[in-house]
């Protein structure tokens, strides 16, 4: 008996010095195990796919808030790249993007190239809604563009694309091979969602450059890296895994989950 | 049955070394719920401390103020004449926290940064992994939560264990002055502070984590866009999330000081295998071994 309660006991303490163990010696124990492919890292992302699957389930038509002109006290605070120094957007920059195209390209019957002018002539959806960006802030502004659904229909969509992969004028990164471009991707739930727009008006002005001139994707229901800016094609494909690091977008490839709805 | 794991029967224990007899006192549920926050909770509390680092200041209302200030709290850095300090700003009064809030690291390697690396998981700046362990342990957390409930609402134990009932309250503040002087009655019911504060934690606190959690998320959002409108907007749901984290650090400090003070092993020993050492009767004429204080 006396030889059983030893054994708790030491059982027990061993388990408090190994707690208090792991408590003293802060968290860069985790660290080595947490990197992009590792397999701990894997199966922890896996909760990001039951995330979306569940929010898919419940969200599949919702839409996102939609605030008044009231709410809008403050100019929409850019992020990420604001100005960007590429030749190639410059160029169409300093032209009033005249020469700008939207190209719509991949897995499509009828591949478009969108001036400005045409996009403005299509219907348009104006909502005033609350960004919220992944890295904790908010905020509200008035946003018109294009519905994206309109574009899509009118290039016909072909049964096997599964993705919609926005393609940017801005330069992000750099890295063996060149220049990096900012992309992203969603599925063609979002991508047909009514509130999904490409906006290319803010707060009733012009889309200004800070902000993603000429045109921006607005993706309501996920945070604002989902949204990307300085839109050059929009390409339907029926896989991401052959572009960039192979996650569906630019910081999805440096370990952001490409579900952006949480 | 868990009765089977104890190979000594109670009363012959206690005749044998003068103690109050073990009590079984938690149930199998109670102990792996209690384990399973116990690991969650610590890899949340430090994710999340990475993640607010990314913006280390909370607003009240649906947006963050720049054009206009909501601030209500905010850790950040600052160069000042004697180098950079850190400060944390709570309702517009400024703290020097240089060395762990807002400034720290290694000497000659410190950095701006809110919450220290030694806090953080990862303990270098990522964003994206922090919220990959984060809502991992979201899940984990609330599952347990719900697995506890039906389990202690079917065995008995939330209505048995956890509900106050009027004599509590009666005994609320000869409980407190107990507490107070760290003297504690071994009894297998908890007292009043301790119904009260796992009550708390587990019917306040972890579901309204959950909600604030929850409003946070922009798809969530479209689902129950009334949600933030009780809340008082999305980011007054992140500083109450945040808040919550305080509460619940403070929590997990009085606990730990009230098992150290009422014998950790004791305590150790009943949440791991659910056997508790009661004091032994009392033998004098006030007996009033059935008050827990």
């Amino acid at each position: 008996m006396a030889k059983f309660q030893l054994s708790r006991r030491k059982f027990l303490t061993a388990a408090s010095l190994g707690t208090s163990g792991l408590l003293l010696s802060g968290c860069d124990a985790f660290d080595s195990h947490l990197g992009m492919g590792d397999g701990l890292r894997s199966f922890l992302e896996g909760a990001n796919d039951l995330t979306h699957r569940a929010q898919r389930l419940l969200t599949r038509d919702t839409l996102a808030p939609e605030f008044s002109e009231a709410d809008i006290r403050q100019p929409m605070r850019p992020n990420g790249i604001t100005a960007p120094d590429d030749d190639t957007y410059n160029a169409l920059l300093s032209n009033n993007f005249a020469d700008w195209r939207l190209q719509v390209t991949g897995l499509v019957e009828k591949p478009l190239s969108l001036s400005l002018d045409q996009l403005h002539a299509m219907p348009s959806r104006t909502q005033i809604t609350r960004h919220d960006c992944v890295e904790g802030w908010s905020c509200i502004a008035k946003w018109t563009g294009t519905p994206l659904a309109l574009v899509l229909d009118k290039a016909v969509v072909k049964s096997e694309a599964r993705y919609v992969v926005f393609h940017c004028l801005d330069t992000i990164d750099h890295d063996a091979s060149g220049d990096v471009k900012y992309y992203g991707s969603i599925d063609l739930i979002d991508a047909r969602h009514p509130q999904t727009i490409l906006a290319y008006g803010l707060n009733g002005k012009p889309l200004p450059v800070e902000n993603g001139a000429p045109l921006r994707a607005r993706v309501e229901r996920q945070l604002g890296y989902k949204m990307p800016k300085y839109l050059s094609k929009i390409e339907l494909v029926s896989s991401f895994a052959a572009m960039g690091g192979g996650r569906g977008g630019y910081w999805e490839d440096y370990g952001y989950d490409w579900y952006g709805g949480i | 049955m868990d009765a089977a794991i104890d190979s000594h029967p109670p009363q012959a224990q206690a005749a044998e070394q003068g103690k109050g007899p073990l009590v079984y006192r938690q149930s199998r549920w109670t102990r792996l719920t209690h384990w399973v926050w116990a690991f969650a909770l610590f890899f949340m509390l430090m994710s999340g401390l990475q993640i607010f680092n990314a913006r280390p200041q909370l607003y009240i209302g649906q947006e963050s103020g720049f054009g206009y200030d909501n601030t209500v709290f905010q850790i950040g850095a600052m160069d000042t004449d004697h180098g950079p300090r850190g400060f944390t700003k709570i309702l517009g009064h400024a703290f020097d926290t240089t060395g762990v809030l807002g400034w720290s690291g290694p000497p000659g390697q410190e950095s701006a940064r809110a919450f220290p690396s030694w806090a953080t998981i990862p303990s270098y700046y990522d964003l994206g992994t922090a919220r990959v362990i984060h809502f991992f342990f979201a899940w984990v957390l609330s599952a347990t939560l719900l697995v506890w409930l039906v389990a202690g609402l079917l065995n008995g134990h939330i209505a048995r264990d956890l509900l106050p009932r009027m004599k509590d309250f009666r005994r609320l503040p000869a409980d407190i002055a107990a507490h107070l002087r760290l003297k504690f009655h071994h009894v297998r019911d908890y007292n009043t502070l301790q119904k009260l504060t796992y009550g708390g934690v587990l019917f306040l606190l972890l579901p309204l984590m959950i909600v604030t959690g929850l409003a946070m998320s922009p798809s969530m959002d479209s689902l129950l866009p009334w949600l933030n409108e009780i809340l008082g907007g999305r980011q007054t749901a992140r500083t109450i999330h945040f808040s919550i984290m305080v509460l619940l650090v403070l929590f997990f400090l009085a606990h730990m000081l009230m098992i150290l003070a009422a014998g950790p092993i004791n305590e150790l020993r009943s949440i791991v295998t659910g056997w508790y050492r009661t004091d032994p009767p009392r033998t004098d004429s006030t007996n009033d071994g059935e008050r827990s204080a």
